[in-house]
């Protein structure tokens, strides 16, 4: 009796499990704003229009192929030309209810959607700003309380884990985890300025059924609004070059008392850093701060050690540009200088002016210049960071 | 009398053989056998591509290679299966085939009939030379920005790019010769009494794909020698900061890549009725609306190109144009559909493999199709937009719709092609084989797509992991199983059992009038349609 009562929790248990993990697998995943409920909804209907299609030919088919055989010893009959008043007939209302399906039943509920889906600007509560770039994803808050909060988010995978050949366990996130979730109120409709510093990228969280296409030097757009409090994860979904699947997208929809304890906490942190901009650094505090922003922007091209990976991603370790002078006799920096690599990029190198702040542009290029097999020994401050920019 | 004459013709026909009758042949016979002998290899190199992408992916993490050598293989299997398996093959069709359905002796341009298929061996070397490039250390390997070769990345790229862009030169010279050839023999060598609407679907299929080709090939030829510029000579075709716009390159992409899906699909649909009609044992139903229907999808083909990139983003009413002029594709495509099925109807059917192929064809073509009507709606498209959706849905279109197309006619026309019949049961497995792992390869990948896996990635995260593993597994019995294909025809070409001129009980048309093999100069005497 016992053994009888394991073995149905057991399989009520693998029954419940199936079924949870149905939710995920069979359909979208579970709609948490408008335009993803709509997306659902017309899926749903569009999906069971083109199954009874299919299902009613098919099994004209079938029955034709089992009815119609020669090994039935079945007589072909002559299709006869049909007289004009039956053709018509059997022309037109073919093309009726094709048209019905098409342009009324499946065309109206899409036009719906797509008037909805394009109206990114009526009552919107507020604006963000995402900029793709290889790899990584980079927000900017536009306006209201969080105005001028402005961060970069990258993954956070263990770089071990996502290593060839690795075989231990990954995290239950794997390649779905970054270091800085961004952060919208639950309820409010924001809207989204999309853009890209490099080449296309294309923000998509399938819980919130919008995705637009990330183009460098334009701005397009498109709106969120999650009704629902809770972690959301995506990915880039054009292809962007060798880390294009390793660019995701979390956002966390807090309740608006929340999201204003974090817009305040967001702030306070950001001004610390730009803080830190002012005062003078000492060489190892540069290098040891430069180590972990090297780490998590460009080691990925450059690898962890320095040695790049040639001919696309060239070596730092001995480069000509991390052990040249950065400065020239006018104090200013000069062209081709570690210093202008860095800031304005060159070909497939990212420019990082507006993805890095004066303190970590200062510390990594001061750690490429004193570590990863190079001694140049200068130091570089963010306050001289700060006057490269203007 | 007449027959002695075409017999001491024969004799005397001169032509040189071993290598040199291949290289400098003008029959259209040969060439036709050369573009499908290349279309069957190429599918092997591009089969073999993807299967190392399966592999990878067989389970979450990198296993075999790094993701910049996976972005060159899923590049260059695709263009290797469109211009180097598909399109040759079904032009390998097209030269043994339209002269034979037409009644005339050869195609109207034999020489260049053969440049045209000389052209093909350099650009699958330039396709596939930066691989072995690398190996040397020399540049960075293949195209690594998809077949698409969107900008900004092809700009960012290495050499693979400029490899692929004179690749793509070559084929489209390449297929604006063959179309040229098949629009002066279709409208200049037709036997008497053949007139345009008695011709054969086939022929029907291939002479609009030939005008397709001829209007879409230099868009893209353009599209892409301002790609070449843009990345060696300072313009600014693409590049925003130069007053350029990358989505310009989308657009002149996809006015030659929607096009394109027809070119591919086009010659199929031709087979499709006559094989339907040879082994029904009835004429095809409604010629005359598939006829008319392949000019709609003909002339619809090139005024959709748009809903490709829906989430680029585009004005409103272009998004609205977009979608529902692509939703009228259905209708031709409906009528093509009705009429092979009343094609079969109280018809009296037997299942050879032509038969099985063109029956598994129609249903799961269907499922394309249907999908695609899905796929035409904005909003939803959003979701399904490079997703593993996506790559389902016209993998059923075009391996489904394409190859296994191809593949009907060549078990159809096999036995005509080389005078003697293949192996049936060995054909028969291959269709079941190929039909079931086909559709296990990629169902998995339409509920991969709807949970949110975007194509192209070379790793994922762990809730893709099973069906990954279905699709990995039946990808390599797909690949397997068409060594089965391979197997059965060179073992048709050297021998078995003697086919008869007519072949299939039921086959109707000009080209079973012939003996099997036909002999060197298809028709030296005119044959007459009444």
């Amino acid at each position: 009796m016992r053994g009888y009562r394991k073995i149905s929790l057991g399989i009520s248990a693998m029954l419940a499990s199936l079924s949870a993990r149905a939710d995920y697998s069979w359909n979208f995943p579970e709609p948490v704003t408008p335009m993803a409920l709509d997306t659902l909804h017309v899926h749903n209907k569009f999906m069971l229009i083109a199954m009874a299609i299919f299902v009613v030919v098919l099994a004209i088919m079938i029955y034709s192929i089992f009815a119609h055989r020669k090994s039935k010893n079945f007589k072909p009959v002559t299709d006869k030309a049909p007289s004009t008043t039956v053709e018509i007939f059997w022309t037109l209302i073919p093309f009726a209810i094709l048209l019905l399906i098409d342009f009324v039943i499946m065309g109206i509920p899409a036009y719906h959607s797509v008037i909805m889906m394009e109206n990114t600007r009526d009552k919107a509560n507020m604006v963000i700003k995402i900029t793709g770039s290889q790899w990584r994803w980079q927000y900017e808050y536009m306006d209201g309380d969080a105005q001028g909060i402005k961060f970069v988010s990258n993954l956070s995978t263990p770089k071990e884990q996502t290593d060839k050949g690795f075989s231990g366990t990954k995290d239950e996130n794997y390649l779905l985890e970054v270091d800085n979730h961004l952060v919208l109120p639950v309820g409010a409709k924001v809207r989204i300025l999309m853009t890209s510093a490099d080449v296309m990228h294309n923000w998509w969280v399938p819980q919130f059924g919008s995705s637009r296409l990330a183009v460098p030097g334009f701005i397009r757009e498109t709106w969120v609004q999650v009704e629902k409090a809770g972690t959301y994860r995506g990915q880039c979904k054009e292809l962007c070059g060798k880390g294009h699947g390793y660019m995701p997208v979390v956002v966390d929809a807090l309740p608006v008392e929340e999201y204003k304890v974090w817009v305040a906490a967001k702030k306070e942190e950001l001004a610390k850093a730009s803080a830190g901009a002012d005062k003078e650094w000492t060489k190892d505090e540069l290098i040891a701060n430069g180590k972990t922003v090297y780490e998590k922007n460009c080691a990925v091209c450059h690898q962890v050690s320095g040695a790049g990976l040639p001919p696309a991603f060239p070596a730092l370790t001995g480069s000509k540009i991390a052990n040249a002078p950065i400065f020239g006799a006018d104090g200013k920096y000069l062209k081709d200088s570690h210093l202008d690599r860095v800031l304005n990029g060159v070909r497939v190198m990212p420019s990082w002016k507006a993805l890095l702040n004066d303190t970590e542009i200062a510390s990594v290029i001061t750690y490429e210049r004193n570590a990863l097999g190079n001694s140049v020994g200068d130091v570089l401050q963010p306050a001289q960071v700060k006057a490269a920019r203007q | 009398m007449s027959t002695t004459t075409v017999a001491h013709h024969e004799e005397h026909a001169e032509h040189p053989t071993g290598i040199m009758r291949w290289l400098t042949t003008t029959n259209h016979k040969d060439i036709g056998t050369m573009y499908l002998t290349f279309a069957l290899i190429m599918f092997f190199v591009g089969g073999a591509m993807i299967l190392g992408i399966r592999a990878e992916l067989f389970k979450p993490g990198l296993q075999l290679m790094n993701p910049e050598f996976f972005n060159q293989l899923i590049g260059v299997h695709a263009l290797i299966m469109i211009f180097a398996a598909l399109m040759p093959a079904a032009t390998g069709f097209a030269n043994w085939m339209i002269p034979l359905q037409i009644g005339a002796p050869d195609m109207a341009l034999p020489r260049l009939n053969n440049w045209g298929f000389w052209l093909l061996p350099p650009s699958a070397i330039l396709l596939t030379l930066p691989f072995t490039l690398a190996l040397f250390g020399i540049g960075d390997g293949a195209l690594a920005t998809g077949w698409t070769f969107y900008p900004p990345l092809s700009i960012q790229g290495g050499i693979g790019v400029d490899f692929a862009i004179f690749a793509v030169h070559l084929l489209g010279i390449s297929s604006v010769l063959g179309s040229i050839n098949i629009i002066v023999t279709v409208f200049n060598m037709r036997a008497p009494g053949m007139t345009l609407m008695k011709m054969p679907m086939f022929v029907w299929g291939w002479l609009i794909t030939a005008f397709l080709l001829i209007a879409t090939i230099p868009v893209l030829a353009g599209a892409v020698t301002m790609l070449l510029t843009d990345r060696h000579f300072g313009t600014h075709f693409f590049d925003a900061a130069g007053g350029g716009d990358p989505i310009m390159f989308q657009h002149l992409f996809w006015f030659f890549g929607h096009p394109e899906v027809y070119i591919l699909l086009l010659p199929v649909w031709g087979f499709i009725p006559q094989i339907l009609e040879t082994f029904s044992r009835k004429p095809m139903y409604g010629y005359k609306a598939q006829v008319y229907s392949f000019w709609g999808v003909g002339v619809l083909s090139v005024v959709v190109w748009a809903h490709h990139f829906f989430t680029s983003g585009m004005p409103v009413p272009a998004l609205l144009y977009f979608m529902y002029s692509t939703m009228a594709i259905s209708l031709p495509l409906a009528v093509m559909f009705f009429c092979w099925i009343k094609t079969m109807w109280k018809g009296s059917m037997s299942f050879e493999t032509p038969m099985l192929f063109t029956v598994g064809w129609i249903i799961l073509f269907g499922i394309g199709g249907l999908t695609g009507l899905v796929l035409a709606d904005v909003a939803a498209d959003a979701q399904y937009h490079n997703s593993y959706f996506i790559v389902a849905h016209f993998h059923y279109t075009l391996f489904a719709g394409g190859i296994m197309g191809i593949m009907a006619g060549t078990y159809y026309w096999l036995p005509k092609m080389t005078g003697h019949m293949y192996n049936e049961k060995l054909g028969k497995l291959h269709f079941w084989l190929t039909a079931i792992s086909f559709n296990l390869t990629f169902i998995p990948q339409f509920f991969l797509g709807l949970a949110g896996m975007p194509r192209r990635i070379p790793d994922y995260a762990l809730q893709f992991a099973e069906f990954n593993m279905i699709s990995t597994i039946a990808a390599f019995t797909l690949g397997l199983s068409q060594l089965l294909f391979v197997y059965n025809i060179v073992t048709c070409a050297r021998g078995g059992k003697k086919a008869t001129a007519q072949v299939w009980e039921g086959a109707q048309g000009l080209e079973w009038t012939l003996p099997s093999p036909p002999p060197y100069h298809s028709f030296t005497e005119q044959p007459t349609v009444k």
